[in-house]
């Protein structure tokens, strides 16, 4: 598309020296994105939007947020109760944790459905796993700040993990907790970092913009676009629509922060930490549910390796893994529409994550409808996660015979047309 | 100018010159400055001298009577201190021959044998066991259990059962006289 001049001086003077309008004009209003986008390709933008809510309300609530062992619970307490609006603030912040990995989790099934992540896309889907990473850390690191009880054994458990590798464990824990024992220095460095890796984020977020704008975005037919009848220019056909989504999306959240703010806490973490008793029943938040369901999975050793450093590495492993995706997947198609085995295993999968989910949040003893404990259906949810990743995609790819996706956006659009027509 | 005296005599090889070996040797003495610059933002977060000064503690334990517990703070952890019951002590010393996990003696584990001192860390993932107070749940062996995970410890504070792979940690301690002990 060719670039527009502008006529205003002021405009004029700026573009000469710093392009910033046909930089917008480019990648913003005539970026050209494949007409056929449904509403999965939605969530991104909601990611980027939720990411901005959860910097400004992040920033508001450390203006009143004492980071110490002795305050950090009673001001949370205060920015509940006498901060103008600390409450809103706040349930905005909390809530906007969970719906911010929401639509981070649909976005990623999303592009394991219709392939996103094959060629040339790889480093924009690893970008993506590093964004996820990064979410996680800074999604623990927030949830210590309140200083709760959850708070506080979360911060222990988590950190303990690392005393799992052998020699550099017991000083990498004690690196991190800057003492013996999770306290005021480990509060301290967790509320710095939690300021910062938002903004890493935030620049992750501007890498992974970058790869998507070299080879645009794929599409639900998962074909690339092949000249000017394929696409659409960015706004405002594609700015409508995801401002239609956040609309429906802003339902969600603020449903959840005016009528249930607390769904998704545990009301241990209303109690302030205490050092010298740990809650009967702890649990991560559901986002991380199923990596904890993976960590206390293993509970064999195999060979000479401990059972604890086996569940530690699978469950780190759980979310690496995810980065060899565009190679464990040997499919020459990228779009699932066209796979038919490959449609019916996906769904497998994504139920598998959900039953991993749902064995984090139940004590491993516990035994489902009495007949088979949590431990059990676990350790299957586990041994079919990496089974899925691992085996069933790279045979799959080399076994089944896809059917031919259609020459070009357009064609398949005109085809449907002509099929309709032919019906009335 | 030619580029002639760059690769004059005097350079070790064909092809290398003395350019090649300076920018080897700053890129070098850049790198060990830089991870010498490093260190100190690193070191920083490791326990400061205050913290380390705070690292012992003395306990009186002429109130705790037979079959009681008590729980004291050293480095901000929970001390296990038990004293323990005749009942207590020959199931732990009858128990040094079973299939054990971690296999210590009960008597490499007590200075006393009616004095069990204890850190109260799980060694799985750092809760705190249950069993201190005779209410709560002892788990399969009468010592403690862990509920984060399911770990079982018997009378002598070894892992019997449950993902710990350790005993319960053993503190540095001392019997300043028969009823005063100084920990750390």
């Amino acid at each position: 598309m060719t670039s527009p001049t502008w006529n205003n001086p002021v405009v004029k003077w700026i573009e000469y020296r710093l392009p910033v309008f046909s930089f917008t004009q480019e990648h913003l209003i005539d970026y050209p994105t494949p007409k056929n986008l449904n509403y999965w390709w939605n969530f991104g933008s909601l990611a980027g939007i939720t990411l901005t809510i959860m910097i400004v309300t992040g920033i508001v609530l450390a203006m009143h947020y004492t980071p110490h062992v002795d305050y950090a619970f009673e001001s949370v307490e205060r920015i509940m109760r006498d901060v103008n609006y600390g409450w809103l603030i706040r349930y905005v912040h909390m809530n906007g944790g969970s719906m911010f990995f929401a639509v981070v989790y649909i976005h990623i099934f999303r592009g394991l459905y219709y392939g996103s992540y094959k060629a040339p896309r790889e480093m924009l889907w690893i970008i993506g796993i590093i964004i996820l990473l990064t979410m996680m850390a800074t999604a623990f690191l927030g949830y210590v700040l309140p200083w709760g009880q959850m708070s506080f054994w979360a911060a222990t458990v988590i950190t303990n993990m690392f005393s799992a590798f052998p020699l550099i464990g017991e000083p990498i824990v004690s690196w991190l907790w800057g003492g013996f024992s999770v306290d005021n220095p480990t509060l301290n460095r967790f509320f710095s970092l939690h300021y910062l890796l938002p903004f890493v984020i935030f620049g992750l977020v501007f890498v992974h913009l970058w790869a998507l704008h070299v080879h645009h975005s794929n599409n639900p037919l998962g074909i690339d676009t092949k000249g000017p009848q394929d696409i659409l220019p960015f706004h405002p056909y594609y700015t409508i629509k995801d401002l239609f989504g956040l609309g429906v999306f802003m339902l969600v959240f603020l449903g959840f922060v005016f009528f249930a703010p607390n769904f998704f806490v545990e009301p241990d973490n209303y109690i302030k930490a205490n050092p010298m008793q740990t809650p009967t029943h702890i649990v991560p938040e559901w986002y991380l549910t199923p990596f904890y369901a993976i960590l206390r999975a293993i509970t064999f050793d195999i060979w000479f390796i401990p059972a604890k450093l086996i569940g530690v590495m699978a469950m780190f492993g759980s979310v690496l893994i995810l980065v060899l995706v565009p190679w464990l997947d040997t499919s020459k198609v990228r779009s699932a529409r066209y796979r038919p085995i490959y449609k019916q295993v996906y769904w497998f999968f994504v139920i598998d994550c959900i039953v991993l989910g749902w064995v984090g949040f139940n004590s491993p003893d516990a035994m489902f409808m009495g007949a088979v404990s949590f431990l059990r259906i676990g350790q299957v949810a586990t041994a079919y996660y990496f089974l899925h990743l691992l085996v069933v995609m790279p045979v799959l790819g080399k076994l089944e015979r896809p059917r031919s996706p259609p020459e070009s956006i357009s064609a398949a659009v005109t085809k449907e047309t002509d099929t309709v027509t032919e019906a009335a | 100018m030619t580029d002639a005296p760059t690769a004059a005599a005097g350079a070790p090889h064909e092809g290398e010159t003395r350019r090649d070996f300076l920018l080897i040797a700053t890129s070098v003495v850049g790198a060990v400055g830089t991870a010498l610059a490093v260190w100190p933002l690193i070191d920083q977060m490791n326990p400061a001298a205050d913290v380390l000064a705070l690292s012992s503690t003395e306990v009186d334990l002429s109130p705790i009577e037979v079959g009681q517990s008590i729980t004291v703070v050293w480095r901000g952890k929970p001390v296990f201190i038990r004293r323990r019951t005749a009942k207590e002590i020959t199931r732990a010393k009858a128990d040094d021959t079973s299939d054990l996990p971690d296999p210590q003696a009960d008597a490499d584990r007590v200075q006393k044998p009616e004095w069990l001192i204890l850190v109260g860390v799980c060694t799985h993932l750092g809760c705190i066991p249950l069993g201190q107070r005779t209410t709560e749940p002892r788990g399969d062996f009468g010592g403690w259990f862990c509920p984060c995970h399911g770990s079982h410890y018997d009378t002598s504070g070894r892992i019997r059962k449950g993902p710990a792979p350790e005993n319960l940690a053993v503190p540095k301690y001392v019997f300043v006289t028969d009823t005063k002990i100084k920990i750390g």
